[in-house]
C-alpha cells in the first residue's frame, strides 16, 4: 500500500487540535521494549532480526487499537517513503536507515507508532496534538499491557525493562513534546532556557531529534533518565517544565511586542515578503520563514489567516513531501522553484501584515 | 583487606548487595571465590549470591575480573563490543557485565533500581510473595501469643494463597 496515501492529509493534519497548540505542536510518549531470549537489533544477524519481526509485527496488529492499520515490512518502503514518514515524526531518522528484519505498523489515527527492530526489538509510541502527555502515556501504558501478554519482554526486578542502551533502561520511557518557540529565539533568551531545562536531566533537541537543527525554530524537549523514577513521576516533572516554558514563549512574544515593536514586525514582515514573493526557495529557509509568518498569526497581524494554512505549508514544503507531489527525481535547485511556486500560490490571498492590527491581547 | 570466609588472604573479589538502602558487602579471596563458584562471571549466577550472602535477590554484584575481556556467553558480545557501540548485545549482557554497568548507571540515571511499571505476571507473583511473608509473620505471632483462633484463620488464608488454584498463572 502506499503510505502517502494511508497517511493523514497534511491540510487534515494541521486541523487537529490539542490543548496550548500554539506552542506546542504535539506530544509524545514512547516506550522501549525487547523480547527476553533475542540478541538486540544492532547485534543480531538478520534471520534472528526476521525472526523477532516476525513474533512481534502480528501480536501488535492483533491490537484492537491496531485495527486497519498500515503494517509493513521496512525493506518494501521506498526511500521517500521513508523520508515522508521522517518529516512526519512518525519514525526516526535512524529507523528509515533500517531494511530487511525490521517493521513499521501505524495506526489510521496515527495516534499509535510501532517501530519493529528499531535500537531496540519493539519502539511504540502514543502520539497526541498540543499539549497531552498524560493522556499520551496513558494511552501507550494501556497499549503495552495488552502487548506484554502476548509476547514474553527482557525485564529485570532491578533494572526494569532491559534495553539496547543502558540510557532507556529501567521504565524504557521517552516523554517529548515539539515546542514552536520563535518569541524565545527573538528575544535572545533560548540559550539560557536550554541550559536550565539541561539541568533539570530533561534533552533539547532540533525539529527531527538527535543531532539537528531547530529548523523553524522548534524544538524538542524529553526526559533523558528512565531508571530510578517512575513513569508518572517523569510525565508529571515534563508536564511541569513545559507549562513553564510556555509561559516564558508567551512573556518573550508580548515584551518583543511591546518594547521591540519594529525589530518583530520588521522580521514579520520580511518573512511575508520572501514568501509571498520568492521564485527559489529553499527547504531550510521556507521553514525558518515561515516560522516567523506563524507567530505573525499568533499575534494577530494576519487577520483572517488561520495557522493551518501555515502548519500545512510547514509540511508539504519539505523535501520529500515536495517530491512525492512532483517527481523523486528533481534536483535540489528545481525542487526550490517549485517550492516557491507553491508557498506563493498559497499565499496569493494572504495580505501583508497589518502593523496597526488592534492588540486584543487575550 | 581481608577475605571474609577464610579470613587469611587478602580478598580480591568484592560482591555487593544493596536492599532497601542497606548495603551488604563480602569480600573474598581468588581461592575463596573460587570454591564458592564466584571467580568466573559467565557461570556465576545472581542465586549464588544469594546463598553465599544468605540474603533476598541479589541486586548488585561488582567483582574484579583481573582485565579479561568479558564475553556474554548468551551472545558473544563482548566488553569490547560495548565501547564500540554504546549498546549491548542481549538482555542477558546486563548480568555479565554488571560491574562495568554500575558506576555507569548512576552518573546516568536518577537512581540504579527500577520502580516504575513492571509486567503484570511478575507483579502479581512479587505481590503474592510479599503477602505470604506478611500472614507467616503474623501467623508466628498469633502463636506465639496463644491467639489460636486467629492462628487457625491466617493458616487457612495461607493455604487459600499457596494452592494451586490461588497461584497465578506464571511459566
Amino acid at each position: 500500500m502506499d503510505i502517502y496515501k494511508f497517511l493523514i492529509t497534511p491540510a487534515e493534519a494541521t486541523r487537529l487540535h490539542g490543548p496550548h497548540d500554539r506552542i506546542v505542536m504535539s506530544s509524545r510518549v514512547r516506550l522501549a521494549r525487547n523480547l527476553k531470549d533475542a540478541a538486540y537489533p544492532g547485534w543480531a544477524k538478520k534471520p534472528e532480526r526476521i525472526k523477532v519481526l516476525e513474533t512481534i509485527r502480528p501480536a501488535v496488529e492483533s491490537l484492537p487499537e491496531m485495527k486497519d492499520a498500515f503494517s509493513e515490512a521496512m525493506d518494501n518502503l521506498g526511500a521517500l517513503d521513508k523520508q515522508i514518514l521522517v518529516e512526519r515524526h512518525l519514525i526516526s531518522r535512524e529507523h528509515a536507515a533500517k531494511s530487511s528484519g525490521s517493521g513499521l505498523v501505524l495506526n489510521r489515527e496515527e495516534t499509535f507508532c510501532v517501530m519493529i527492530n528499531e535500537e531496540d526489538h519493539l519502539r511504540m509510541q502514543a502520539l497526541r496534538p498540543g499539549l497531552q502527555l498524560r493522556q499520551a502515556w496513558s494511552a501507550i501504558d494501556q497499549f503495552d499491557s495488552a502487548l506484554e501478554k502476548k509476547l514474553d519482554y527482557a525485564f529485570s526486578n532491578e533494572l526494569g525493562y532491559l534495553t539496547a542502551c543502558p540510557t532507556n533502561l529501567g521504565t524504557g520511557i521517552r516523554v517529548s513534546a515539539m515546542l514552536h518557540l520563535p518569541g524565545l529565539v527573538l528575544a535572545e533568551q533560548i540559550n539560557p532556557i536550554i541550559q536550565s531545562v539541561n539541568k533539570l536531566g530533561l534533552a533539547v533537541r532540533g525539529l527531527y531529534g538527535e543531532g539537528t537543527e531547530a529548523l523553524g525554530n522548534v524544538f524538542q524537549v524529553s526526559n533523558q533518565m528512565t531508571l530510578g523514577e517512575s513513569e508518572t513521576t517523569i510525565v508529571e516533572r515534563l508536564d511541569k517544565v513545559l507549562l513553564q516554558i510556555i509561559e516564558h514563549e508567551e512573556n518573550a512574544r508580548q515584551t518583543l511586542l511591546e518594547k521591540k515593536t519594529k525589530t518583530v514586525f520588521n522580521h514579520i514582515g520580511r518573512a511575508y515578503g520572501i514568501l509571498a514573493n520568492a521564485h527559489s526557495i529553499s527547504s531550510k529557509e521556507t521553514m525558518n520563514l515561515l516560522s516567523l509568518m506563524r507567530l505573525g498569526v499568533d499575534l494577530e497581524l494576519f487577520p483572517g489567516t488561520d495557522r493551518s494554512l501555515v502548519d500545512e505549508l510547514f509540511i508539504i514544503t519539505q523535501p520529500a513531501h515536495l517530491q512525492k507531489q512532483f517527481s523523486d527525481k528533481l534536483s535540489a535547485e528545481e525542487r526550490d522553484l517549485l517550492r516557491s511556486d507553491m508557498v506563493r500560490e498559497r499565499l496569493k490571498n494572504v495580505s501583508r501584515p497589518s502593523v496597526k492590527a488592534p492588540k486584543s491581547g487575550n | 583487606m581481608q577475605c571474609s570466609v577464610c579470613k587469611e588472604k587478602p580478598a580480591t573479589v568484592f560482591l555487593t548487595h544493596i536492599e532497601n538502602d542497606k548495603m551488604h558487602k563480602v569480600n573474598l579471596c581468588e581461592d575463596c571465590a573460587k570454591t564458592k563458584g564466584v571467580d568466573n562471571p559467565t557461570t556465576f549466577s545472581l542465586a549464588d549470591a544469594d546463598l553465599l550472602l544468605g540474603l533476598g535477590a541479589a541486586q548488585e554484584i561488582t567483582q574484579t575480573t583481573g582485565g579479561v575481556d568479558l564475553k556474554c556467553p548468551r551472545c558473544g558480545f563482548s566488553q569490547a563490543d560495548f565501547k564500540k557501540s554504546g549498546r549491548l548485545g542481549c538482555p542477558e549482557c546486563y548480568q555479565v557485565f554488571a560491574e562495568g554497568l554500575a558506576g555507569l548507571l548512576k552518573t546516568m540515571h536518577k537512581g540504579t533500581r527500577h520502580t516504575g511499571k513492571s509486567p503484570e505476571a511478575l507483579r502479581q507473583s512479587r505481590d503474592n510473595a510479599e503477602q505470604l511473608k506478611s500472614l507467616n509473620k503474623k501467623l508466628a505471632k498469633a502463636i506465639e501469643s496463644e491467639d489460636f483462633e486467629q492462628a487457625a484463620k491466617l493458616r487457612d488464608e495461607l493455604k487459600a494463597l499457596v494452592s494451586p488454584a490461588a497461584e497465578p498463572a506464571k511459566k
